[in-house]
């Protein structure tokens, strides 16, 4: 790629030549191939649609694919688009439903309204109009679902590379930096650190040799919109990766992903490759001189190297433990050059910045927080799914506008933010709009975005004790407070959660996280204790009935629940007996059986069995 | 190094598979983990001669090697068993009963999370979040993923994977 016109003859050539979904030529089908839409069947769902047209003998349709909508409990989902028409969106689509969608389409004309998702019974509407869809904004997920991420013509149809092509022929890296910093971007990583300073930093850090680090370690379990973005739209971040390249002063980039997810492996390494052929990675890119190029390093299963020097170390081939900063890595980061460490999410912000400008960008959100930020919405909610939108926005927009609220009839407890570096917002606080800040002050945190939604039947000690498993298994034992600390914390929340918790629990708790908090080494010790003492703040009383009635509320804890039968409920048929694996369950037929508390293990088949609702654990 | 075939004579297969993986990482800067990385996926696992040869191969210390080794968890020094299932043990895959799945397949294979079975049929793992969040609990099989899993579903996996070994 030589030039700007160069860039825009070949988006011209791509949109004239493009059929279906980017510009309405030909009739096409899509079926949307994340790693979840794999994961529930998608690959057969293509195998049907192909072979249906084969079948049908149809040859004015184009069968193509995409990454994640982000409509994660419709999957698999396949769009039919029809020029002149309304795209169609069709959920939970198995290999059979495939191929009716495909004859009533394609041979009798004809959509499958009961299958639809942006149907209102009669007629189609936009998808952006569903309930799920209207609250969000999409920035970083623009093109995630929309075009097919292993073709690089359609990510440059959608403007995709304008904004390294802006960058490169008409502003200095300085004035890159500086709309950066008017944007107001933040760190999507977990920090919240403003993106243009830390460009800034690794500007004015002298070195001849300088590095851009993709992070893609995506650790937080229960976020996956690293993972979505590098399948669906890996092109953005390479982009990203060029200008950040271009406004530091460096020409060598590295992303490091998670060995957990091959199929974003897989589209980063074409899309890399891609992008080398077309010369927007390579030698004197645009002709303006500028020489960048990238690397692909896989992790190997370690969550500490999520953070930041961590994983420098583990890029230069060592164990990924931490060092204290400063330095920071903009000033001696890989290789001791100054090095800039940026999330996936972040990057993916980029072009959509230069491209629109700060003030496009900085119009959204909230006074510190700007821009879109990207959730995962997982636990027990109806709709799960990876959903963009505004700061700023409410919990309870989140959970029962776009996540159309919990499952069961079951009563909303909490929702959990940051990871195992987090904590959780309770129902009092559904109004209180997401921010930066906002998450801070009640004691959570921001983190990459997961967020797990948490119903009565969760018991929030045992959340705690399950993180701090976490923290615990993944410390990586550099430093004592949190090899010590947290191993300490999990067996007092241990102990708790058996019923074996005595009064002084509580204080040592509090006690062994402000120890933890202040003199641990990386951010994983630090904010280790965060779900303890959050849960303690909110949910203190659940933490009481472990320790004093020994009780587990959400009857979560084993030692703590004890099954019994209602006798006015149980009509005496026996199927709970006939189940019991230990045959703790005894009585005689047509009349109320009983559980012999000694023998039961509270394995819960008998409560799965009843049809009566006679079982029930307190 | 020495043969570890029993021939006595050749140079192992294995090793000469390791020159080719280091031949083609040797320019790169950091190049111990790549290479762990495809020597693990060509030999299923990393036992302590192949460590010491790629010791030497790279020229760093043996304890260098091991430290790396035994830091990062998707490495292993012990052989895994022909079908690796791992379950999520991820917060959205925990809250949703990830926990109940495991306990019911270290009950139907008769191992523990970490061990393989006595046949080397199965190896069962807990690992952190596939990214499947949304169809929470998850597991996957060597690289199949399946998801919204009920403890009921357990066996009809078990059984799924035991036929293809005939
Ligand atoms: C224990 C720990 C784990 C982390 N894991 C991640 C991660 O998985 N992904 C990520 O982008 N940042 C993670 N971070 C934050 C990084 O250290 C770093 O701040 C971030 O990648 C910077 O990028 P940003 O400014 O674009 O957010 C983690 C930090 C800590 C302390
Ligand atoms: S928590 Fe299990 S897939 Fe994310």
């Amino acid at each position: 790629m030589r030039s700007v016109d160069e860039l825009k003859a070949l988006k011209e050539k791509v949109l004239k030549e493009m059929s279906g979904r980017v510009d309405n030529n030909m009739p096409t089908i899509t079926v949307h191939m994340g790693t979840c839409g794999i994961a529930n069947g998608a690959k057969d769902v293509l195998t049907a649609v192909v072979d249906e047209i084969k079948n049908k003998s149809l040859t004015n349709v184009t069968v193509a694919q995409t990454g994640c909508p982000g409509i994660c409990y419709e999957e698999p989902v396949v769009t039919v688009a029809i020029p002149g028409q309304m795209p169609f969106f069709y959920g939970k689509v198995s290999p059979e439903k495939a191929k009716k969608i495909v004859t009533e389409h394609f041979v009798n004309n004809k959509s499958v309204q009961d299958w639809l998702l942006n149907s209102d019974g009669n007629s189609t509407k936009e998808i952006s109009a569903i309930n799920y869809f209207k609250p969000q904004k999409k920035v970083a997920l623009t093109s995630c679902g929309a075009i097919n991420p292993e073709i690089i013509e359609e990510y440059i149809a959608v403007d995709g590379y304008f904004a390294l092509a802006k960058a490169l022929t008409e502003m200095t890296p300085l004035q890159v930096i500086d709309t950066m910093s008017k944007s107001g971007l933040r760190g999507r990583g977990g920090g919240g650190f403003p993106t243009g300073r830390k460009w800034e930093f690794a500007y004015n850090s002298k070195g001849d040799q300088k590095y851009v680090v993709c992070n893609a370690d995506e650790g937080d379990p229960g976020a996956f919109m690293d993972r979505s973005v590098l399948e669906g739209t890996p092109h953005a971040v390479i982009e990203a990766m060029a200008i950040a390249g271009y406004a530091i002063g460096a020409n060598q980039g590295y992303v490091y992903v998670r060995a957990e997810y091959p199929v974003a492996v897989a589209n980063l390494k074409t899309a890399i490759n891609q992008a080398r052929e077309m010369g927007f990675l390579g030698k004197n890119i645009f002709g303006k001189g500028f020489d960048f190029d990238l690397d692909i390093r896989l992790g190997a299963g370690a969550f500490v190297c999520g953070e930041e020097t961590a994983l420098l170390a583990s890029i230069e081939g060592k164990r990924g433990e931490p060092r204290p900063r400063p330095p920071f890595p903009a000033v001696s980061g890989l290789w001791g050059k100054p090095t800039i460490i940026n999330n996936v999410e972040t990057l993916a912000n980029v072009p959509h910045i230069i491209r629109n400008g700060a003030e496009w960008f900085s119009a959204m959100g909230t006074e510190k927080s700007k821009g879109t930020k990207v959730f995962a919405l997982a636990g027990k909610i109806n709709n799960t799914g990876l959903i963009e939108v505004p700061m700023g926005t409410t919990l309870r927009t989140i959970i029962y506008d776009i996540g159309g609220g919990i499952p069961n009839g079951k009563k909303f407890k909490a929702a959990q933010t940051g990871g195992p570096s987090g904590g959780c917002i309770p129902a009092e606080f559904l109004d209180m709009e997401i921010d930066y800040d906002n998450l801070i002050a009640m004691g959570s945190m921001m983190g990459s975005g997961g967020m797990i939604v948490m119903d009565e039947d969760t018991c929030m000690v045992d959340i705690a004790r399950f993180f701090l498993e976490f923290t615990q298994e993944e410390s990586c034992g550099k430093c004592p407070p949190c090899r010590i600390g947290t191993k300490r914390m999990l067996e007092i929340l241990t102990k708790i959660t058996e019923g074996k918790g005595t009064h002084e629990d509580i204080e040592n708790l509090e006690i062994l996280a402000k120890t933890i908090k202040n003199t641990a080494l990386c951010g994983l010790g630090q904010t280790s204790p965060n779900p303890v003492l959050s849960t303690l703040k909110y949910f203190r009383h659940e933490y009481e009935a472990h320790i004093y009635d020994k009780k587990c509320p959400s009857g979560v804890c084993k030692k703590l629940v004890n099954y019994s039968i209602i006798a006015e409920k149980c009509i005496g048929c026996g199927l709970c007996a006939r189940n019991c694996p230990v045959d703790a369950i005894s009585g005689e037929v047509k009349k109320p059986y009983t559980i012999d508390a000694e023998k039961c293990i509270k394995c819960g088949v008998c409560i799965e069995k009843c049809k009566f609702g006679a079982v029930v654990k307190k | 190094m020495s043969c570890q075939c029993e021939c006595g004579t050749c140079k192992s297969p294995q090793f000469e598979l390791i020159d080719r993986i280091v031949e083609t990482h040797k320019d790169e800067q950091g190049a111990l983990i790549p290479v762990l990385h495809a020597a693990q996926e060509a030999l299923g696992y990393l036992p302590e001669d192949v460590q010491a040869y790629i010791a030497e191969k790279l020229n760093v210390p043996l304890s260098e090697v091991y430290g790396v080794v035994s830091f990062y968890s998707l490495f292993s020094i012990v052989p895994k068993g022909k079908y690796k299932i791992s379950v999520c043990l991820g917060t959205a895959c925990y809250v949703k009963g990830a926990g109940e799945v495991m306990a019911e397949f270290e009950k139907q294979l008769g191992v523990k999370v970490g061990q393989t079975t006595e046949d080397g049929h199965f190896t069962l793992e807990g690992c952190r979040c596939l990214g499947c969040c949304g169809l929470a609990p998850v597991l996957v099989v060597n690289d199949n993923i399946h998801g919204r899993l009920t403890t009921n579903d357990v066996s009809d996996i078990i059984n799924k994977y035991k036929e293809i070994k005939q």
